[in-house]
C-alpha cells in the first residue's frame, strides 16, 4: 500500500506460496532498471574473473618488447603498458585476483561478524558492552588509516591485505547484524521459540538470522564493493599486493608515472574499478527484495 | 422533517492501489439529525473508517469520491474550496481520533492547543480564550485544568489526552462530532467516565455524533441508532434498542451473538461465533456480500444481491430472507455450538503461587549513581499468592498496569521473578525459563496476546508446529510432521495451511495456530495472556470456543489473562480482580457479578459497557489516574481511588482477606456484611431483552 494507512485495506494479501517466492522477488529486482544493470553487469564481470584465463590473448606477465607503449588497437584492444604486457589481458586476469581477495575478505567479515552481531545482540550484558565498545574504538579510524597501520606491522602481501579486509569490515557488519537482532529479540515468536524449548544457537540462526538477511545481503554487497576499493587503494599505494600481479589498483599506481605516454594504461583498470564497485552498489539496493518476506 | 444536518446519498468511496481502484464503501445512503447520535459498527475492512473520513472530507491522496454526494446541512462538500472546507473543520465538524496521543501536536502545551481551537472561530481577545481555555478543560472533567493547560501531551495520561481532544473539539462549538473509536486505546474505567463526558455533551449542546466503533456495548449506551456495515455495504440500520431487540440481517445477529455478555457462560449459553472471514474487496462474492458466512443462505443469495429494504419506515435490511426472520419462521441464531461441558475438577491443585515479587528496574542516571542514589524498581507484582486447581479455568482481570501480564510471564519465566515460589504438579519451578527442564516447559504452555507476532514469519506452519514436538516430546523429524496435520486439524485449519507461511493467514487463524503449537505438548497448565484482545469479535468468539473444548479435551488448567471482564467470565470457573500487582478479590465466576463486591470490582463492573441497550447500570466512577507503580499507595493499594474509602486505616494498614460463605474472598478494609449491605447488583435485566 502506497500512504494511505487505512484499516479498512489492512485485510489483503495474496503472498505467494513459497516455491514461487523467489521468483517473484528475482522478478521484482528485474523490475528496477538500476538493479537490473548492477546485475547484469555484475555477472559479466564475474564470467570475466572465471574464465578470463581462457580469454585473455596473452600471458599476464608476458613481455612483448616491440609492442611497448602501444596505443589500444586490434592487436592490443586496452593497448600495451611500458614494459610491453597487453592490457587488456592484464585486466582481464586482475579481475579474478580482486574478485578472491575482495570475495573472501568480505565472505570472512560477513561470517565471523554476523555470528559476533547475533551473539553480541542476543546475549546482551557485559559481553556485548565489551565487543561493542572495542568495535567502536577500531570504528572510531579512518578504514585505510586502520589498514595502513595494519600492513604496517604485518608487512604488504597479498595475505596481509585479506586479513585487513577481515579486521576493518568485521566490526561494521556485526554493528548492522546487532540493531537488526535488537529489534526482532523482543518480538512475540522469540518468546514463544523460548518457551517451546528451542536452542539459543537455533533461536540465533533459525528464528532470528532469517530476518537479519535482507539487510545482510545489502551490507555484504556494499562491503564487497567498499573491499574492492580498499584493495585496490593499498594496491595504489604500494603497500597491498605486490608488483608483477595484475592487480587493478597496482596498475594504475605503476600507470601513473608514465601517464603522459600511455595513459591507456591507466584508464582501463582504474575504469574496471569505478564500474565494478559502481554495478555492486546498484545491485546491493535491490538485494533486499530477494530475502523479504511479509509478516 | 427539516433538512438533516448530514445526508450521505448513494455515497460510493474508492482507493486508488496498484491493483485498480479498491471500493471501499458503496451505495451508502445515511441522514443524521441535529442532535441524533449516530452509531457505526463493522468488524475491520467492513469500510467504516473510510466513511467517517468521507464525512470528513479528509480521505488523503489515494481516497476519493467515486459517486454520490455529502451534504453537510445541505450544501455538497465536493463543491468546497480550500477555504470553504477549512471553515467546515473549524465550525461544522470535529474529529476525533482513535489515538489521541498522534493527533495533539507534541512540542505545544496543552493550552495552546485548546486555545488554537477556539481563536480559529471566535474574534475575542486573549484574557477571554485563557478563560474559555480553562473553562473546556474543566468541561471535560480534567483535574486540575490551569496545570493541564501548562502540561506537554506527553505529561498527561491517555485518558486525559482523549479528554483534551473532545475539548478540543467542542472548542470550535461543532455541530456535528465524527468520533472514530475514541475509547478502544483507553482502560473500562477510563473509557466510562469519556463515555459518560460524551453523553452529557450530546445532551447538553445537542451536537449530533457519528460514532464509529466495533464495540457493541459502547454503542448500546450511547447511540439512537445504529448502521451496520460489512465489506462496504450498509447491511442494516434501525433504532438502537430496535437492533439489540431483533436484529433482522443475519450478519447483525451474528455480532451480536459473538459478544459475551455480562454472565453469559461457555456451560449455560455458548457463544456463536461467524465463521470465516471478511471478504477482500478485491475478491467481493457476487451475490449477497454476507452469503458465504451466511447460516441462512439460500440459492437466491449466492446469485442476486439482495436490496435495501425497508421492514418498517424506520429500519432498513439488505436481505432477502428478512420477512421470514422478522415473521420468527427462521432463526438466523447457530445451534452449531453445544454448551460446553465443565467437568467436575478434581480438588487438587497443579500451580501454586506463594509471594510472588516481579520488579523491574528503573533506568538510573549516571549522576544519580555517582550521588549513591539507590536503585529504584517498579513493583509489577506485589507479594501474590494464587492457586491454580487440576482442569480448572483461573481468570484474570485488570486493567492495563495491573500487572497482570507481568504474572503470566513470570509463571512461564520469561521473567524471572525477584522472590516468591512457584510450584508446578509439586515441583519447585526455577525462576529463569533457561533454568526449567523441557518437561517443565512441556507442562507450562502459553498463548501469547498478539497473534501477529506469535508466528515466525519465515518460518512455515508446519515448522513453527514440530518444533515443540521435536523438542519437548522428543520426536523426529517424520513424526512431527505427521503429527502437523492432526494439529491443524485440531484447530479447525486444513491440513494444506502447514505449506504456508504466517503472511499468508488471518489474524484469527494465526491465533489457532499458535493454540495448535501450545497444546501440542499436551499442558497441564496454559497461560493464554489476552488471546482475543487483538481479534475481531465474529473471530474472538471462535477462538474462546476453541480454548475451551481443547481444554476440555487434554485436561489442562489455564490461567486466562484479559481485560474484558465479560470475556473473562464467559471462560473461566474462578475469577481474580488485579489492580496494582495485588489481587483485590477472587471467587468462583458465577457469583462475580453479585454483591458483595470488592469496591474496584464494583468500579470496573459498572464501567463495562454492556452490549445490550435494556441493561440497567449502577453508575460508579474512579476519579484520578492509578497511581504509578514505582511509588504504590501504602495499606490498601486502591485506597486513592476507592469510592468506599473509609479513612486512616485504608491509608495505614493492609486490609485483610475476608470470605463470605460461597467461597468469595475479598482484600478489604469493610466487611462482608457492610459491603452487601451497602451494595445492590451493580447490573440488572429488566426482562425487556432475551
Amino acid at each position: 500500500m502506497t500512504t494511505t494507512t487505512n484499516p479498512d485495506l489492512a485485510s489483503e494479501s495474496a503472498a505467494p506460496v513459497r516455491g514461487q517466492r523467489w521468483l517473484v522477488s528475482l522478478r521484482a529486482l528485474l523490475r528496477n532498471p538500476a538493479h537490473t544493470a548492477g546485475l547484469i553487469i555484475f555477472i559479466l564481470f564475474l564470467l570475466i574473473a572465471i574464465f578470463g584465463p581462457m580469454l585473455a590473448p596473452y600471458g599476464v606477465n608476458e613481455q612483448i618488447v616491440e609492442d611497448a607503449r602501444q596505443a589500444p588497437s586490434a592487436a592490443h584492444w586496452f593497448g600495451t603498458d611500458r614494459l610491453g604486457r597487453d592490457v587488456f589481458s592484464r585486466v582481464l586476469l586482475g579481475a579474478r585476483d580482486i574478485f578472491s581477495l575482495a570475495g573472501l575478505g568480505t565472505l570472512v567479515a560477513v561470517l565471523v561478524g554476523t555470528s559476533l552481531g547475533l551473539l553480541s545482540g542476543y546475549r546482551g550484558g557485559l559481553f556485548d558492552e565489551l565487543l561493542m565498545r572495542f568495535f567502536d574504538s577500531l570504528l572510531s579510524l579512518p578504514a585505510l588509516l586502520l589498514a595502513l597501520l595494519l600492513l604496517g606491522t604485518l608487512g604488504p602481501s597479498r595475505q596481509s591485505v585479506l586479513l585487513v579486509i577481515i579486521v576493518v569490515y568485521i566490526p561494521i557488519v556485526a554493528r548492522v547484524v546487532r540493531s537488526v537482532v535488537l529489534s526482532v529479540k523482543t518480538r512475540g515468536y522469540i518468546e514463544a521459540a523460548r518457551v517451546q524449548g528451542e536452542s539459543s544457537a537455533r533461536i540465533l540462526f533459525r528464528e532470528i538470522l532469517p530476518a537479519v538477511l535482507p539487510a545482510l545481503a545489502v551490507e555484504a554487497a556494499l562491503r564487497f564493493s567498499y573491499a574492492i576499493f580498499l584493495a585496490s587503494s593499498l594496491g595504489f599505494l604500494g603497500v597491498g599486493v605486490q608488483p608483477p600481479s595484475p592487480d587493478w589498483g597496482l596498475m594504475v599506481k605503476e600507470a601513473r608515472d608514465n601517464v603522459s605516454q600511455t595513459p591507456w594504461a591507466l584508464w582501463f583498470p582504474a575504469g574496471a574499478i569505478s564500474i565494478l564497485v559502481i554495478a555492486v552498489n546498484l545491485l546491493a539496493d535491490g538485494l533486499k527484495t530477494l530475502f523479504r518476506v511479509e509478516d | 422533517m427539516a433538512v438533516p444536518l448530514l445526508q450521505l446519498k448513494d455515497l460510493s468511496v474508492a482507493y486508488r492501489s496498484r491493483r485498480g481502484a479498491l471500493r471501499a464503501v458503496r451505495d451508502l445512503s445515511l441522514e443524521i439529525a441535529k442532535g441524533q447520535t449516530y452509531g457505526l459498527v463493522g468488524e475491520s475492512g467492513s469500510g467504516k473508517t473510510t466513511l467517517a473520513l468521507a464525512v470528513l472530507n479528509y480521505l488523503g491522496k489515494d481516497g476519493y469520491i467515486e459517486s454520490g454526494q455529502v451534504l453537510f446541512e445541505g450544501a455538497d462538500m465536493a463543491a468546497l474550496d480550500e477555504a470553504g472546507l477549512r471553515a467546515l473543520w473549524q465550525g461544522g465538524m470535529a474529529h476525533v481520533p482513535q489515538n489521541p496521543f498522534t493527533a495533539l501536536n507534541p512540542s505545544m502545551r496543552i493550552g495552546e492547543q485548546v486555545a488554537e481551537a477556539i481563536a480559529l472561530n471566535s474574534e475575542i481577545d486573549a484574557p477571554e480564550i485563557e478563560t474559555r481555555v480553562l473553562d473546556l478543560l474543566a468541561q471535560v472533567r480534567l483535574p486540575d485544568p490551569a496545570r493541564v493547560a501548562r502540561a506537554y501531551p506527553h505529561e498527561i495520561s491517555g485518558g486525559q489526552q482523549q479528554r483534551v481532544i473532545i475539548a478540543i473539539a467542542l472548542g470550535r462549538q461543532p455541530s456535528l462530532l465524527v468520533l472514530d473509536e475514541p475509547t478502544t486505546a483507553l482502560d473500562v474505567t477510563t473509557e466510562a467516565v469519556v463515555l459518560d463526558l460524551l453523553r452529557e455533551l450530546v445532551r447538553d449542546r445537542d451536537t449530533a455524533a457519528l460514532y464509529v466503533s466495533h464495540n457493541l456495548g459502547v454503542v448500546a449506551g450511547l447511540t439512537d441508532r445504529v448502521a451496520v456495515l460489512y465489506a462496504s455495504e450498509l447491511v442494516e440500520d434501525a433504532p438502537t434498542k430496535e437492533l439489540y431487540r431483533q436484529p433482522l440481517h443475519p450478519y447483525t445477529r451474528g455480532l451480536l451473538d459473538s459478544v459475551p455478555r455480562l454472565g453469559q457462560r461457555k456451560d449455560v449459553k455458548p457463544l456463536q461465533g461467524i465463521e470465516g472471514q471478511i471478504p477482500s474487496l478485491t475478491d467481493l462474492p457476487s451475490g449477497c456480500l454476507f452469503a458465504p458466512r451466511c447460516p441462512l443462505a439460500i440459492d437466491q443469495c449466492w446469485e442476486e444481491r439482495p436490496p435495501l429494504d425497508h421492514p418498517t419506515p424506520d429500519r432498513r435490511v439488505r436481505c432477502h430472507r428478512w420477512p421470514e426472520i422478522l415473521a420468527g419462521e427462521v432463526d438466523a441464531g447457530r445451534d452449531a455450538v453445544e454448551p460446553i461441558q465443565v467437568e467436575d475438577y478434581q480438588p487438587e491443585t497443579i500451580l501454586t503461587v506463594e509471594q510472588l515479587d516481579v520488579q523491574y528496574p528503573i533506568q538510573r542516571s549516571l549522576a544519580d549513581v555517582l550521588a549513591g542514589e539507590p536503585a529504584r524498581y517498579v513493583q509489577v507484582v506485589d507479594q501474590l499468592d494464587l492457586r491454580i486447581r487440576s482442569r480448572e479455568t483461573l481468570g484474570v482481570v485488570g486493567e492495563s498496569g495491573s500487572g497482570k501480564s507481568s504474572l503470566a510471564r513470570a509463571l512461564i519465566g520469561l521473567v524471572a521473578a525477584e522472590g516468591g515460589e512457584v510450584e508446578l504438579l509439586g515441583v519447585q519451578l526455577p525462576a529463569r525459563l533457561d533454568a526449567r527442564s523441557t518437561e517443565t516447559l512441556a507442562h507450562l504452555q502459553m498463548v501469547f496476546q498478539n497473534p501477529e507476532e506469535a508466528l515466525n514469519p519465515y518460518l512455515t506452519i508446519a515448522e513453527s508446529l514440530r518444533r515443540p514436538l521435536r523438542n519437548l516430546r522428543g520426536m523426529s523429524y517424520a513424526e512431527a510432521q505427521a503429527m502437523v496435520p492432526q494439529l491443524l486439524e485440531s484447530v479447525r485449519l486444513p491440513a494444506e495451511y502447514a505449506r504456508r507461511l504466517p503472511g499468508q493467514l488471518s489474524g484469527g487463524e494465526k491465533q489457532r495456530v499458535a493454540i495448535a503449537r501450545a497444546f501440542a505438548t499436551h499442558p497441564d497448565l496454559l497461560l493464554a495472556d489476552e488471546p482475543v484482545s487483538a481479534l475481531d469479535v465474529s473471530v474472538q468468539a471462535n477462538i474462546l470456543n476453541l480454548l475451551a473444548e481443547l481444554q476440555n479435551e487434554h485436561d489442562t488448567a489455564m490461567l486466562f489473562i484479559a481485560h474484558d471482564i465479560a470475556v473473562v467470565g464467559y471462560l473461566a470457573d474462578r475469577i481474580a480482580v488485579m489492580y496494582l500487582g495485588q489481587l483485590m478479590q477472587q471467587g468462583p465466576a458465577e457469583i462475580i457479578f453479585d454483591p458483595p463486591y470488592h469496591p474496584y470490582t464494583e468500579a470496573l463492573l459498572s464501567a463495562v459497557p454492556p452490549p445490550d441497550p435494556f441493561v440497567k447500570q449502577e453508575h460508579i466512577r474512579l476519579s484520578g489516574e492509578v497511581p504509578s507503580a514505582a511509588d504504590p499507595p501504602s495499606g490498601c493499594p486502591f485506597h486513592t481511588r476507592c469510592p468506599r474509602f473509609l479513612g486512616d486505616i485504608c491509608v495505614e494498614q493492609e486490609p485483610p482477606w475476608r470470605e463470605t460463605q460461597d467461597g468469595k474472598a475479598i482484600y478489604c478494609h469493610i466487611p462482608i456484611e457492610e459491603l452487601q449491605a451497602a451494595q445492590s447488583p451493580v447490573l440488572r435485566f429488566n426482562g425487556e431483552g432475551d
